[in-house]
């Protein structure tokens, strides 16, 4: 009787840090996110309980505007690090040689070695008018005049993929490596070619981990603030940075918590949609990969 | 037994750490980057053996942010520029009143402290002293843009592509003075400082295409200015002091319709738990050996009786090659900030960033 | 050589080295069409590669592969008209069984309605007529098997390898399915080649077995041939269970002889087929259990014809397994003999008695020893 109560006790125990973890730091302050998006500011230090934010962001159309433009740039992300990353990621589980194999994971892990800043400032190095590539081109005369690659979207879309790209390939890795040999074998010595192989055994079986790979990506650019800041360019609106300008420039965190929330809701959305069309569910790939 | 033993050796442990903290006090100043240069701290510390600095970085909308999260907790000084504290008090009662008593007001110009007080006068207290004052304006590089002289310059066609500027309202205030508008005096009409912003706006949008990109801190627009990716830019004056020692061609250009001029202050947090100390930093900092050392590293002048003269070598050479006295009587000192209208600059910035201009 | 087309698959000097090593060397042989051919052999012995050549995974460091007299070496795995059953079968988890079926189909551009008869009919003569709609985890794995042979029969393949397929099987399923294939190629009248290192499952099926060791084939044949005219003492040890001594001749007509052992016993023996020992070669011997005769010491209603070989010793345990009980006899010189008896239950040999062990000499099967073997 004594042993089970210790036994309980050491369970709870084990779990307290996980509950308390997920009460304090997770519930609790989107709780108080939710009370505060519902705060209106009718005067200095006297709110009132109401809609009044979010009514403001759809009728405000930049606000609107700017979530749909990080959405679908999040979106785009999240596809050419899935183009990218799927042959990277089939290299190293299939391809390369054991031993090989824990460098190249290596070299994926160097660019998160580093900070957010350190990176973007890495790619200003690169793409700026007077920096490294146009300054190559130029002197191998392939460009007459220096070339501005920074302040546009693309160069956001680039500094992004570079920073989420690791997060695409370790789930694909994990899933393409519980994948048997001999199953990819078996497609070709039925009659398949390359593509078929492709499109009918690999990536059906690797789709758990493209789900799951895509979900990360997806969340993590479209909640990323440095990159898009740094590299964006004069119309390169993000809308983390709407939500900071809310909190910290503008002092209105009534609006900034509804901002986030809409933010949240939002990616949730994309990724459900995503879920349903890919048929996956939720436990089968995150939880699997 | 054992456990009793540990209980009552941990219990002494807490207690010696309390007495150890009850001696020594501690300043935790909330300032800019650079208002509390190692050197000063380090001497600050060994005249006051018993005081410990920590300083913690940041800039006058996250100073607000940060006061605010915590009623005006967690920090003992602050250092917010004039014009942000009399509405951050009224909305969100971070500060407290300052005893004047307590500080040397005698070293300080007058005129700035009359001027802060003014600004930051709350029912009859006085809730800021300054500190150290400089200008937004904008710089140029004088070899290849010798007739850069106003704001709207930036805009100008023959400099397309190689000016930048950062979209906060110092561009706003700027354009608006170079439109012949008074921002200032609209603050007290609200829809007249409404339709001003509507017009800056519709200019700024217009003057996308010159411009190269927006620039958000102090080393990006370095790195653009020095590679003569841009040549001339609105910014801070003691960014352009820096860039002055690294090529004598880019100057600090103060706007023909003005620089706009800012203080920063000493504030006291509304919770803040060493006044004392407080008292002691400011005082401290405001005797003329240690006004050169932080104008040093600031870039910026005290606020001090003669602090002209108190400035470091190289900081007076691009002072000098800045500003002539006609140039500082034709300062624009930023007027307090009414509630409202960082919601409407704000809206206004979100406009210009959200339109499609080049 | 000509070409004939009765061959369903013929190679010819196959050679595949990985770096310094010879995993296949020089392997040459025919298959008839129809028939069940294993190639069986220890683990490591180049089979699986062989049979990955064979699939078109490999390219072939030398040699030529035809199958139905066509070179097929040039020909990508895909193009190959040869299918194979892997050792984990690797059905696809993501289709079900209608799809893993109607897979090599599609690839070939089937219509619908074709594939649709054609799985069909396969699922019927598989006699899984009802388990298109499951998916592959919901099958037994018996069921699975069928439907790994089944996805392969349906593309008609000239010739289906199969590797090993029964390994992940339990005993009693492994033994039923045995038969099952062997019923499955005689349905569906393809030619099977099976990999395997299991003597049973090859002995069991097959029309033909290879013994592959090492690289090389060392005999093709019945399964009665090589169990009973093994050509090299790897065969006779690998194939069937045997006594095994080691020792010189001391006397031979080319044919037969005397050897004696290491441990100084005689022996008379014959020589293998086609084989000729001289005297003052090192030899080893092998006898099969099944025909070591024990009699108990001095039984004197046993016959012992004459030149038989005769031992005597300790019974030392029995292994008691039905039909097929065995005896350990301990020689005097201290070796543990195995023999079958047959247990009645009734005054049967216990352990401690004295025996002598009987056996012909024909059949002690001598092999010159190679190299340091």
């Amino acid at each position: 009787m004594q042993q089970k109560d210790i036994k309980r006790l050491t369970l709870y125990l084990l779990f307290a840090p996980f509950v308390l973890w997920i009460f304090l730091l997770i519930l609790l302050p989107h709780i108080g996110m939710v009370i505060l998006s519902l705060r209106e500011k009718i005067a200095p230090r006297v709110y009132e309980f109401g809609l009044g934010n979010y009514i403001d962001f759809i009728n405000e159309p930049i606000y609107w505007n700017t979530l749909l433009r990080t959405g679908s740039m999040s979106l785009l992300v999240t596809a050419l690090a899935l183009i990218i990353g799927f042959p990277i990621a089939y290299y190293i589980a299939k391809i390369a040689g054991n031993r090989s194999r824990g460098g190249l994971f290596l070299l994926c892990l160097i660019p998160l070695w580093v900070s957010d800043l350190i990176r973007a400032f890495g790619w200003i190095l690169l793409l700026r008018e007077t920096g490294v590539i146009s300054t190559f081109l130029l002197s191998y005369g392939i460009i007459e005049t220096p070339i501005e690659f920074l302040y546009n979207d693309a160069a956001v879309v680039v500094g992004l993929v570079y920073t989420v790209i690791l997060f695409m390939i370790v789930p694909l890795v994990s899933t393409l490596d519980g994948m048997d040999n001999s199953m990819i074998e078996a497609g070709y010595n039925l009659g398949g070619n390359s593509f078929t192989v492709m499109r009918r055994i690999i990536i059906p079986y690797a789709m758990p981990g493209i789900v799951s790979g895509c979900i990360v990506v997806f969340m993590l650019t479209a909640g990323s603030y440095l990159t898009p800041i740094l590299l964006g360019g004069k119309n390169s609106s993000w809308f983390t940075e709407q939500i900071y300008d809310q909190f910290i420039t503008r002092f209105n965190w009534e609006s900034g918590a509804a901002f986030g929330f809409l933010l949240l809701a939002f990616t949730s959305i994309v990724i459900w949609l995503g879920l349903k069309l890919s048929g996956q569910t939720l436990a089968n790939t995150v939880a699997k990969s | 037994m054992h456990m009793k033993t540990t209980v009552a050796s941990l219990l002494a442990a807490t207690m010696l750490m309390g007495a150890g903290s009850a001696q020594a006090e501690t300043l935790r100043l909330l300032t800019w980057g650079s208002y509390a240069p190692e050197e000063l701290v380090q001497k600050f510390e060994e005249e006051y053996p018993d005081i410990d600095v920590e300083v913690t970085f940041s800039n006058n909308e996250e100073m607000i942010a940060k006061l605010r999260a915590t009623g005006g907790a967690g920090f003992d000084l602050a250092q917010p520029s004039h014009d942000r504290i009399h509405a951050a008090q009224l909305e969100y009662d971070i500060y407290k009143p300052m005893d004047l008593s307590k500080i040397d007001t005698d070293v300080m110009s007058p005129s700035l402290l009359e001027g802060v007080k003014a600004n930051t006068t709350i029912d009859g207290e006085v809730y800021a002293v300054p500190h150290q004052w400089g200008t937004s304006g904008l710089m140029a590089d004088k070899s290849v843009a010798p007739d850069f002289a106003g704001w709207d310059d930036l805009c100008d066609p023959q400099y397309k592509g190689k000016t930048s500027m950062r979209l906060k309202r110092t561009i706003l205030l700027g354009t608006a003075f170079a439109m012949g508008e008074d921002p200032f005096a609209a603050y007290a009409d609200l829809d007249k400082y409404q339709e001003i912003l509507d017009k800056v706006a519709d200019k700024l949008i217009e003057c996308k295409a010159n411009i190269k990109a927006y620039w958000k801190g102090g080393d990006d627009l370095s790195a653009m200015m020095l590679s003569g990716e841009i040549v001339a830019s609105e910014t801070w004056d003691s960014t352009a002091y820096k860039l002055f020692n690294q090529n004598e061609n880019i100057v600090f250009v103060p706007p023909k319709t003005g620089a706009l001029a800012w203080i920063d202050t000493f504030a006291l947090p509304r919770k803040a738990k060493a006044d004392d100390a407080a008292y002691k930093w400011i005082n401290f900092v405001l005797r003329p050996e240690n006004v050169t050392i932080m104008s040093a590293s600031t870039g910026a002048i005290a606020s001090v009786k003669g602090a002209k003269d108190l400035l470091p070598d190289d900081k007076k050479a691009a002072v000098n090659a800045a500003f002539t006295d006609a140039d500082i009587d034709n300062l624009k000192f930023f007027a307090n900030i009414p509630p409202g209208v960082e919601d409407m600059e704000g809206k206004t910035l979100e406009k210009i960033k959200a339109a499609t201009g080049g | 050589m000509t070409i004939t087309p009765a061959y369903d698959l013929e190679c010819i000097d196959i050679a595949k080295s990985f770096g310094d090593f010879r995993a296949v060397k020089d392997v040459s042989f025919t298959i008839p069409s129809g028939s069940f051919f294993s190639i069986l052999g220890p683990s490591g012995c180049g089979k699986t590669t062989l049979m990955r050549m064979i699939a078109g995974f490999e390219t072939p460091s030398g040699g030529d592969i035809k199958i139905k007299g066509a070179s097929v070496l040039g020909t990508p795995p895909n193009k190959r008209n040869v299918k194979m059953v892997f050792q984990h079968l690797a059905l696809f988890p993501m289709m079900n069984v209608y799809e893993n079926i109607a897979y090599g189909l599609r690839c070939k551009g089937v219509s619908n309605d074709e594939i649709k008869l054609k799985v069909q009919d396969v699922l019927e003569r598989i006699a899984l007529p009802d388990v298109g709609h499951r998916e592959i985890h919901q099958l037994s794995g018996g069921q699975k098997q069928r439907i790994a042979i089944a996805r392969c029969m349906v593309l008609d393949p000239d010739v289906l390898l199969l590797d090993e397929p029964l390994g992940a099987l339990d005993l009693k399923l492994r033994e039923a399915m045995k038969i099952e294939l062997k019923l499955l190629q005689h349905q569906f009248n393809t030619t099977f080649i099976y990999i395997t290192h299991d003597q049973s499952e090859a002995l069991v099926m097959s029309d033909h077995v290879a013994i592959m060791n090492e690289g090389r084939f060392e005999q093709i044949g019945t399964p009665q041939e090589l169990y009973h005219r093994p050509n090299t003492s790897f065969v006779a040890s690998f194939v069937g269970d045997s006594n095994r001594w080691s020792g010189k001749v001391a006397d031979s007509d080319g044919t037969g002889g005397k050897v004696r052992t290491e441990q100084g016993l005689d022996m008379a023996f014959s020589a293998a087929a086609g084989q000729t020992i001289s005297t003052g070669s090192e030899v080893d011997i092998f006898v099969r259990p099944e025909f070591i005769r024990t009699i108990r010491e001095n039984d004197p209603a046993a016959a012992i014809s004459d030149g038989d070989n005769r031992m005597s010793g300790i019974v030392d345990s029995l292994l008691f397994n039905g039909a097929n009980s065995r005896v350990l006899v301990r020689g005097w010189s201290g070796e543990l003999i195995e023999a079958d008896v047959i247990l009645t239950g009734t005054d049967d040999l216990a352990p401690g008695e004295k025996v002598d062990l009987v056996w012909s000499p024909a059949q002690a099967m001598c092999f010159e020893k190679t190299g340091a073997a």
